[in-house]
């Protein structure tokens, strides 16, 4: 049913992430020894082209039927910086670019950073009070 | 219990991307990216570069798109190696795409390489593919406005090409304006303001590929990442 409403629907390039992002999560949480992952925090560039609903949206999708399923999913957003390069004016930024300086309305501006997507880190439960009725039911 | 991960979530396609690129050295061949919104002259740029490259580069193309082979059988009627990707809904080309792709053109044949991506100025670039160079090719109907709005992708590239230029004079096109953005974002890309269908602007593209085959001919450079 996943492969079905994927395939129907324009493939956004969140999908591709998402898939990663439960994959490195998955990873950690395995080598932990962790049986239940409950959320998930990511940081994501202003300037990266990925949305947080829509990462959501496939999170939710893709998590059914794994130890992530249900996690929250926490984003902190990283913020471009624009430098003037006139009068040194520092201020944040997001797409799309303001063109001049707020402070001295010149033109030569600089940006930096607000381009990483990364898993921070994951929050887990060894679930052992609600793992074991689960762990009976799966056997 | 919080554990630390601090990875980058695209890690697994960037290792596919190595991959690529190792494969792409050991073949002698210098890859580009060339990403650019629908429309822009990517296929063009291609065609118009391999009629003024020399006949001792000879060039092969991957072409990425959603659907069809147009652009595909367009670059194979020059008589240029080219094998076609289709995303099927993708918005982007991705690694392992390159991977499979890589396996179905001759290399031994091919020292330049362009890798067509989809067109799309959003997510192509942050999407390794294990090329050496990445290109945006811009285009004046777009507008000028383009680096303003999607500024990642200008900020990846090693070159920008503003395509058809022929059509300035109909267009409300500010280049100054265009190219601010550009350096607020990329201060040291290249610029070439060309127009594939004239011609005109096009030589100082080629001879800065061909200064980039040359870089990659001298064995004591490290390739750039």
């Amino acid at each position: 049913m996943l492969l079905e409403i994927l395939e129907q629907n324009y493939l956004m390039h969140e999908l591709a992430v998402t898939e990663n992002i439960l994959a490195l999560a998955l990873e950690a949480a395995q080598q932990a020894n962790a049986r239940r992952i409950t959320a998930i925090n990511l940081v994501i560039g202003d300037l990266s082209s990925f949305v947080d609903e829509s990462v959501q949206f496939y999170f939710d999708l893709l998590s059914r039927g794994t130890i992530a399923e249900g996690a929250v999913l926490r984003f902190r957003r990283e913020h471009a910086v624009a430098i003037c390069r006139t009068c040194g004016h520092q201020f944040q930024v997001s797409p799309p670019l303001l063109p001049i300086c707020p402070n001295c309305g010149d033109h030569y501006l600089e940006v930096k950073g607000g381009q990483g997507v990364a898993v921070d880190s994951i929050e887990v439960s060894d679930g052992d009070e609600a793992e074991s009725s689960e762990t009976g039911s799966q056997c | 219990m919080k554990l630390k991960v601090a990875k980058q979530v695209l890690s697994a396609n960037d290792a596919v991307a190595a991959q690529n690129r190792a494969r792409l050295d050991a073949a002698g061949i210098l890859a580009v990216n060339l990403m650019a919104s629908p429309g822009a002259g990517k296929t063009s740029l291609i065609l118009a570069t391999a009629e003024r490259l020399p006949n001792a580069v000879p060039i092969g193309v991957i072409e990425g798109d959603l659907a069809s082979r147009i652009d595909a059988d367009l670059v194979a009627a020059h008589g240029i190696p080219v094998t076609q990707i289709n995303t099927g809904g993708s918005c982007h080309l991705d690694a392992p795409m390159i991977q499979t792709a890589l396996e179905q053109l001759p290399l031994e044949g091919i020292r330049l390489l362009f890798i067509e991506n989809v067109g799309n100025l959003v997510c192509p670039a942050e999407f390794a593919l294990g090329s050496h160079l990445s290109v945006v090719v811009a285009s004046v109907p777009e507008g000028h406005d383009k680096p303003y709005k999607y500024p990642g992708m200008f900020a990846r590239s090693d070159a920008v090409v503003l395509n058809k230029t022929d059509v300035l004079g109909v267009f409300d096109f500010d280049l100054a304006y265009f190219e601010r953005g550009l350096r607020m974002v990329n201060p040291s890309a290249p610029l070439f303001v060309l127009s594939c269908r004239t011609g005109q602007g096009l030589d100082g593209w080629v001879t800065w590929l061909l200064h980039r085959l040359d870089d990659r001919a001298k064995p004591s450079i490290p390739t750039a990442s």
